[in-house]
């Protein structure tokens, strides 16, 4: 018990060291205005900007090589906060990058996993857990909704979910204006 | 059991637009009596002549910008700018001037700028300003107080003329009016006349001026039946007050910012400046304090700010009246104040239970 | 010795407010009576404000009355006892008594009729016992703020280190139209109601105790009164009625004049509030060992035949209680959970009570306001001037309605405490309230979907570090395995060459050698063919193994 608390401890200071010393390294010094968009952007990752990942997509944006309009998991809102950055009218998302899909969560059917750890080279945020040979699973907390690991599942095991609402997280809808509507 | 509305209160106070309206109008009433006493029937006509044209306006208005015209057109807001552009345009008017003020006040001030609710500047405001600076001559000429008129126009009489221009026979226009108290102190005073020569040669009592035939401009106290009629709207406002229709912040600010700047005045020469009791006893003083600035959607929104709203009226108001080109000044004094709402509501803001400062 | 009775407190006033109709008398004819005994209780684990508990019985196990069956989960949260004993036939989602209409995880018991109590007893000498102790059984008791919030009374009923509780408030406004289920618990129970004040003083080491009610309630206030007769530290204030006095905030202002500041709690004044609900429980728990496994709730409205106030097991389904007040359930136009000004409508009548089900309000079209639409804001103010909080409902309501959240956060929207008011006097008949926690939870919503992408960023750009280092790793491994190779290769090469030169040594030193023999030999054959020939034939043959070796 002891020794468990002692190692995950460990490995905890470990996981923490180098999130710090990565965060050290892959600062990138300069171009706020990256940042800036970066913030803007959803962080799921999937690529479907046509970058590698939202930083790229941001970088691209920032030197002008790419349309505010390509990131569909972020959306309406997205766009809106990044033509309000960047001082531009907002325009509807490029169909090409995709569509708007609510947000979903991985799941692995795990009994079907054999263990092949191709998923866990897929996903962007080291959001899938086990080892070569063992089922894997999903840290459904960290799960970006890219989608990236369904595709490589040799067995077709991986489930892309929507996020289902609970009362923890439903939130009260926009009053029903009907003489609004009526317009 | 149906569908439940979301949320929470599930019990409402009954007011409604209407009903504010509705108080607003009923405040209005000693100061119209007092109107119909001294200045005749044609403020009747005016006002229902408005009330027709704005409604109509409403109505076209709200088809064009595909509203419902229901709840819109009975919320009373029409109605209530109507009365008031009619206070402040001569009884004797033609027609076409209440109809041009109006229209401008409803389609322009009012509708194009989002229709109820989301005018920055007072309509009844607007539409008197685009008139008074449109065609001076016919709004500034008044008629004296009906006992020292020459000829006492009958409701019907009144009728035909403003929709005619026809008197009967005999009688010139020129005869049926004459200048505000306000305009006549501030000609006198171009002229070099100190206030007290001009009051005490148009503010005699009935017997003198009978005598000399003078017409008399002042009362006891402000302009002549003018300051009856500022007591009726007083009177109104008070009531407003009391019903918590309209808060006492914006009123108080604005009397007491004239009263005490018009005192100053007076102080410093009491012959170039006229008295405090005749600036709240004259013109549109106490219309503007309890029912032009005070129209809610147009004044600034807290409590301190309105505070702030209210003086700056109440200057504006005397610096206008005593220096400005125009005889009286509160349709001036309001639309420059709108103008500043959205500052003094960045700036005065209230202060929230348990924090301090802000 | 009392001199307390005739001394007039000073109170103070909260700005704003309003006085809806009261409707209190319709369900305060009758007693507090017992509801019956359902035959299927659904207890939500979700009761309170913090953590969900945790189940710790399983499916098919037999439970007593008042045995923990989930316990608190975290620092913020509370136990759930049962509230009769019978069966836990399942624990999955139910409907629960949220806005949301949502589902969460309930437990289910299945009553067996016999209400058999599990082993308790009364905490003998609670006085002696240190306030961190009585605070522990608080929570054991499963508490929670019974005034309709939920929160764990635990914790409230902590001083903290740093300040000693100036003044303890029991609160008994009840200021919200229609409920009377705390007035009825004065009325007839103030001598628990005393006793619970009595610990929760003690576990707070409060100087002052001071009971507050409205002055709509005379019968309560004189009960209490004579209740608290012989105590001096504790005084029983009657407040004149105005809605929100019952919120904890303004009700604190009323009492002591201060104010509690924005992003702070009561506690930082010096003051604590609990209601006279949980003051009851404090009492059962301590006084008797029982847990917090019923309330009393208000069953009223005018789809009710009978109004009147039931002690509930947690659990009950709603729809019993009506069913058992004479309820008509097909008149009901709106059943609403609280009153009419903060609580919430439900969508179906079966959902179980819960900690925080102070009143079921089952509405018929008469109890409730025309709809009439909304209209645009005048900005008439209105709102404003009823808004204890001193908002600006008006700004709020424009900055929810075009949902700029940074202007909404800089009109406080955070510090509306959702009363009402504003929409109750609004005569434009805007939902103000439904906009603000509108805007709310776009906010909460926000955050923490911007905290999810901080996250995911962060372990992406650890990702991508991860993938870099293994990469470097393995391109190191590599190398390293390459040149370890390499390093083998060359060794044996060295050890060949090493090999052959000590070969080349040796074979050039043997053939020296030789060369010596041969010349010696030489020389002694050419001296020795005079005296010894058969040396000579010796070194005929000599030369022939040099030359042997030579050749090799
Ligand atoms: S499309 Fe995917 S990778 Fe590209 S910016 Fe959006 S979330 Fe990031
Ligand atoms: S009460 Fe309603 S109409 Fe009046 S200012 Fe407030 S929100 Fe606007
Ligand atoms: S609901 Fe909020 S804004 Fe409205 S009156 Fe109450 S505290 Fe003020």
């Amino acid at each position: 018990m002891l020794s468990a608390l002692l190692a995950l401890s460990a490995l905890a200071i470990v996981f923490g060291l180098l999130l710090g010393f990565s965060a050290i390294k892959f600062k990138v010094e300069g171009d706020p205005l990256v940042e800036k968009i970066d913030a803007q952007l959803p962080q799921t990752q999937c690529g479907q900007c046509s970058y590698p990942g939202c930083r790229p997509y941001a970088e691209a944006i920032a030197k002008g090589e790419a349309d505010i309009n390509q990131c569909p998991p972020g959306g309406e809102t997205t766009i809106i906060a990044l033509a309000d950055l960047l001082e531009r009218d907002p325009k509807p998302l490029n169909p090409e990058n995709g569509e708007i899909k609510p947000k979903t969560v991985a799941i692995i059917d795990e009994p079907r996993c054999i263990g092949c750890t191709l998923c866990i080279q897929a996903c962007p945020v080291d959001a899938i857990l086990g080892a070569a040979k063992q089922m894997h699973t999903v840290i459904a907390r960290e799960c970006t909704g890219c989608d990236l690991c369904v595709e490589p599942c040799p067995v077709d095991c991986i489930d892309m979910v929507p996020i289902t609402q609970d009362i923890l997280t439903w939130k009260w809808p926009y009053p029903d204006t009907s003489l609004e509507k009526a317009s | 059991m149906t569908s439940p509305t979301p949320t929470s209160p599930h019990t409402l106070a009954a007011a409604s637009i209407t009903r504010v309206m509705l108080r607003v109008i009923i405040a209005l009433i000693p100061g119209l009596a007092a109107y119909i006493w001294f200045f005749g029937w044609g403020i009747t006509i005016n006002i229902a002549f408005a009330v027709l044209v704005a409604l109509g306006a409403e109505a076209i208005m709200l088809q064009l910008r595909k509203r419902p015209l229901l709840p819109f057109l009975t919320d009373g807001s029409a109605i209530v700018t109507a009365v008031l552009l009619a206070f402040a345009i001569p009884p004797l008017a033609p027609w076409w001037i209440t109809f041009i003020g109006i229209i401008f006040a409803i389609v322009v001030a009012k509708q194009l700028y989002g229709g109820l609710g989301y005018n920055p500047f007072n309509p009844a405001m607007v539409g008197y300003v685009v008139l008074l600076i449109s065609f001076p001559r016919e709004m500034t000429s008044w008629v004296p107080t009906l006992s020292f008129s020459p000829y006492e126009l009958s409701f019907v009489e009144n009728a035909i003329f403003i929709f005619t221009g026809h008197l009967p026979a005999g009688l010139a226009i020129d005869a049926l009016t004459e200048a505000t108290p306000l305009d006549t102190l501030k000609t006198n005073l171009g002229l070099g006349n100190t206030v007290s020569e001009i009051k005490s040669q148009l503010g005699l009592d009935e017997a003198t001026s009978r005598l000399l035939s003078v017409i008399p401009i002042f009362g006891a106290i402000g302009g002549k039946g003018w300051e009856w009629i500022n007591g009726g709207f007083l009177l109104g406002g008070l009531w407003l007050i009391y019903k918590k229709v309209i808060g006492w912040q914006i009123p108080a600010a604005l009397l007491g910012s004239l009263v005490s700047i018009s005192v100053l005045f007076y102080i410093i020469d009491p012959d170039l400046y006229a008295s405090p009791v005749f600036h709240l006893f004259s013109g549109a003083t106490m219309l503007a304090a309890f029912f032009i600035a005070t129209d809610p959607v147009t004044a600034a929104t807290s409590n301190r700010g309105r505070l702030i709203y209210g003086v700056g009226i109440g200057i504006l108001m005397y610096i206008i009246r005593t220096w400005g080109g125009y005889p009286d000044s509160v349709a001036f004094a309001v639309l420059l104040m709108n103008m500043t709402v959205p500052i003094i509501d960045h700036y005065f803001k209230s202060r929230v239970f348990g924090r301090h400062g802000d | 010795m009392r001199q307390t009775v005739n001394r007039i407190r000073r109170l103070w006033k909260f700005r704003g407010g309003v006085h809806p109709p009261q409707q209190k008398n319709i369900s305060t004819s009758a007693p507090i009576s017992p509801a019956q005994l359902p035959e299927r209780l659904v207890l939500p684990l979700h009761q309170h404000i913090g953590e969900p508990a945790e189940p710790i019985v399983n499916i098919g196990d037999k439970v007593l009355k008042g045995q923990m069956i989930a316990r608190p989960q975290g620092y913020v949260s509370a136990p759930i006892h049962a509230p009769t004993s019978g069966t836990v036939i399942d624990i999955g989602n139910y409907p629960v008594p949220h806005p949301s209409s949502l589902s969460a995880t309930c437990m289910v018991i299945h009553s067996d009729g016999d209400d058999r109590w599990i082993e308790h007893h009364a905490v003998e000498d609670y006085f002696r016992l240190p306030p961190s102790e009585l605070r522990n059984l608080i929570r054991e008791a499963g508490i929670v703020g019974l005034g309709g919030a939920g929160f764990p009374s635990y914790i409230k009923f902590n001083p903290g280190q740093q300040k000693a509780i100036q003044t303890l408030i029991l609160n008994g406004v009840e200021c919200e139209p229609y409920i009377t289920c705390d007035d009825l618990l004065m009325r007839e129970r103030p001598q628990d109601i005393l006793s619970g004040l009595l610990i929760i003083q003690h576990a707070l080491q409060a100087h002052e105790c001071l009971v507050a009610i409205e002055d709509n309630k005379p019968e309560a206030f004189v009960a209490l009164r004579q209740a608290t007769e012989d105590y001096d530290n504790i005084e029983v204030v009657q407040v004149p009625t105005l809605y929100p006095q019952g919120s904890e905030k303004q009700l604190v202002k009323v009492l002591t004049g201060k104010e509690v500041p924005a992003d702070g709690l009561a506690l930082n004044i010096g003051v604590v509030c609990a209601n006279v609900g949980t003051a009851a429980a404090v009492h059962n728990a301590i006084h008797r060992g029982e847990p917090l496994i019923s309330r009393n709730v208000t069953i009223t409205g005018s789809a009710i035949g009978s109004p009147r106030n039931l002690n509930v097991l947690l659990g009950t389904p709603m729809r019993e209680l009506i069913e058992q007040c004479d309820g008509n359930l097909d008149r009901i136009e709106r059943l609403i959970m609280g009153g009419p000004m903060m609580g919430f409508a439900l969508h179906r009548p079966d959902l179980p009570v819960i900690k925080t089900t102070n009143c079921i309000l089952a509405a018929t079209a008469e109890d409730l306001p025309p709809q009439r639409p909304e209209l645009p804001c005048i900005r008439c103010g209105a709102c404003a001037d009823t808004c204890p909080v001193n908002l600006l409902p008006q700004q709020l309501y424009w900055y929810s309605k075009h949902q700029n959240l940074d202007k909404v956060q800089e009109f406080n929207l955070f510090d509306c405490i959702e009363c009402g008011c504003c929409s109750y006097v609004c005569p434009s008949n805007i939902p103000l309230v439904q906009y603000f926690r509108f805007a709310k939870g776009d906010i909460w919503t926000q955050e923490r979907e911007k905290e999810k992408s901080d996250i995911a960023r962060r372990r992406h750009e650890f990702h991508q570090f991860r993938v870099a280092r293994d990469k470097e790793e393995r391109q190191a491994k590599r190398n390293r395995k390459k040149a370890a190779l390499k390093a083998d290769t060359a060794a044996a090469e060295r050890d060949k060459k090493k090999a052959e030169i000590q070969a080349a040594i040796e074979r050039t030193q043997t053939r020296r050698q030789d060369a010596m023999k041969d010349a010696e030999m030489r020389r002694s054959s050419y001296q020795g063919r005079t005296r010894d020939h058969s040396t000579a034939g010796n070194a005929g043959q000599q030369p022939e193994n040099s030359s042997d070796t030579e050749q090799k």
